[in-house]
């Protein structure tokens, strides 16, 4: 069997839902997890005769989202009814846009922080306003072959973001719904938990395969049922070896079958054949004659655009430069969202040391949060008091062996550093008397230096041991690098 | 514009309409008599109109975001063939 390079070519579709009081045609409460068919009304029912209302809300939100994307607003834009049957759609058609979408020809910038693929532009094709549906729960437990409905969620607002086929690879999908993500929450448009559906993603899915008689697309197969960043990197993986194996066993190329759609079966691995998609006429969209269209300025654009705020990818780059961090430093904590960007931003001030203050707030105050499933908001040191605990380490002022030591108590008690360092009995062991302490280690140890002049530098531990016992406030690392020093003196 | 026999099914078929072939029949004859009565109106020269979305001149009509009463349960469900009192029970459908 003779082996073909190819590429994955994927473009995403992802849903988000809105951050909105209400629903977006009526004043039902837009909220998860409320008892099933409490937050309905002759609207969102879809009963005879009641007219939907635009949530100006929901549309700014869209217009935020979609300005942050760098898309083209649409100065006019309207909604269309697609007509399908299912029975969590109970007017038989969902309000969408078609032909007019508010707005696109958008990007989104992704980049690996460790450097596995080169920075790129991923093309938006349209970002557009539509209904969600609401949920069926098929109940197979209790042996009855009919479906629940819940309605609670049908008629709240819905984000649909629709990509270029720009994305090369499972981790650049996994890179793009991670940035899009970040930028949506920080942004208040959405709170994107997968979990409780907020953010939904499909891929449509083919290979470029590479023969000696030319490229080779396969047949695109749109992927579901993917309820995970994770989940879309495996099926994605794992639907690029089934297509190359489709293909050399068929031979099918695109445009040869109908586009099929597959489900992504998390417990087995697999994606398998779902319903053939209908073709998009069979939906007979055509424009909704309750809802008037919509027009945009472009003062009002600008107004969005300015209301912004500074957004991850620039402040990613400025925290890097100011404070000297590294770009894996800075990906993490603009990831944890503004309020850490912020308290890091503080710490780094206070302690004049950018680089310790990236360390200990990923590495300490993350671990804490994610330990206790605190917001920062709840964390107990101020930013100013871990700037100045920060600072003693940096100065030299506080033995990082005992750092961590003084930073639990601190948490514990909310103390300042210097009574923390006090309460714990911390003696900083000034330059001189360390100096006349390691000076008589090294004397008293004539085999040690020995050892360490044949290159066992190993054997310094027990000059550091020994300088322990005798006064517990040393810095071993000093000491360490104090008695090798004299050694290394004493040698030339 | 003729219509034929096999669209009409199709738009049947999607409407989720069972028709006889009669009714099919007459149904074609009568969508196509529609369809004829509309299509007067590419007689018109649209040369330079621009498209009409609505037909009535109004544009950004909104509401504010804030939360009305939603019905009781019981309220919500009472037009429902069938319910368990929490939900809208309907006949099994496949995953979609
Ligand atoms: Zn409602």
């Amino acid at each position: 069997m003779s082996e073909h390079r190819y590429e994955l070519v994927v473009g995403l579709e992802v849903h988000v839902q809105l951050l909105t009081q209400t629903k977006l045609f009526c004043g039902c409460r837009n909220q998860f997890g409320a008892p099933p068919n409490t937050l309905t009304c002759p609207v969102c029912l879809g009963l005879p005769g009641t007219l939907p209302v635009m949530n100006q809300q929901a549309f700014q939100l869209a217009l935020k989202a979609a300005v942050a994307l760098n898309c083209e607003i649409a100065p006019v834009t309207k909604w269309d009814r697609k007509n399908y049957f299912y029975p969590d759609l109970p007017k038989g058609y969902q309000i969408s846009q078609y032909d007019l979408p508010f707005s696109r020809n958008g990007y989104l910038e992704i980049s690996d922080p460790r450097g596995r693929f080169g920075p790129k532009r991923v093309g938006i094709i349209r970002v557009h306003l539509e209904e969600d549906a609401g949920k069926s729960l098929h109940d197979e437990t209790a042996g009855q072959a009919d479906s629940r409905i819940d309605l609670n969620r049908a008629g709240t607002p819905l984000l649909e973001i629709v990509t270029r086929p720009d994305i090369r690879s499972p981790e650049e999908a996994k890179a793009f719904l991670t940035e899009l993500k970040l930028l949506l929450t920080y942004l208040e448009v959405s709170d994107c938990n997968m979990q409780e559906g907020s953010l939904r993603v499909d891929a449509n899915v083919n290979l470029h395969i590479h023969t000696p008689e030319g490229t080779v697309a396969t047949p695109i197969v749109e992927v579901k049922n993917m309820n995970s960043f994770r989940a879309v990197e495996r099926a994605l993986a794992y639907e690029a070896q089934r297509q190359y194996h489709q293909w050399l066993s068929t031979g099918h190329r695109l445009g040869q079958v109908p586009k099929q759609t597959r489900g992504w079966d998390d417990q087995a691995q697999i994606t398998r054949p779902q319903r053939q998609k209908e073709e998009s006429s069979d939906y007979r969209y055509f424009p909704d004659p309750d809802l008037v269209p919509v027009t945009v300025s472009p003062e009002q654009i600008e107004q969005v655009r300015q209301s912004l705020g500074e957004l991850p990818a620039t402040i990613r780059e400025r925290i890097q430069k100011q404070y000297g961090i590294t770009p894996y430093d800075a990906d993490v904590i603009v990831s944890q969202g503004r309020a850490v960007v912020e308290y890091f931003e503080k710490v780094a001030q206070v302690s004049g040391n950018g680089k310790q203050a990236a360390n200990w707030v990923q590495r300490d105050v993350l671990r804490t949060l994610k330990e206790r499933q605190w917001t920062m908001e709840q964390f107990p040191l101020s930013a100013e008091q871990l700037g100045q605990f920060v600072a003693r380490i940096a100065q030299g002022r506080l033995a990082s062996s005992r750092a961590r030591e003084v930073f639990d108590h601190m948490l514990r008690t909310q103390q300042d550093v210097d009574t923390a360092i006090e309460a714990l009995g911390i003696q900083t062991v000034d330059e001189d008397t360390l100096q006349e302490l390691c000076r008589r280690l090294v004397e008293a140890n004539p085999k040690v230096v020995q050892q360490v002049r044949q290159g066992k530098t190993k054997a310094l531990g027990a000059l550091v041991g020994q300088a322990k016992r005798e006064n517990p406030n040393v810095d071993p690392r000093r000491v360490q690098e104090i008695c090798r020093q004299l050694i290394e003196q004493a040698e030339a | 514009m003729a219509l034929t026999r096999a669209e009409v099914e199709k738009v049947a078929l999607l409407a989720r309409l069972e028709l006889e072939p009669q009714e099919l029949e007459l149904l074609t004859a009568q969508l196509a008599r529609v369809v004829e009565y509309v299509d007067q109106l590419a007689q018109l020269d649209t040369q330079g109109v621009e498209p009409l979305a609505h037909a009535v001149e109004l544009t950004n009509v909104f509401r504010p975001d804030q939360v009305q009463p939603s019905l009781p349960r019981q309220k919500a469900l009472q037009q429902a063939p069938r319910t368990d009192g929490e939900f809208f029970r309907v006949p099994a459908v496949l995953e979609p």
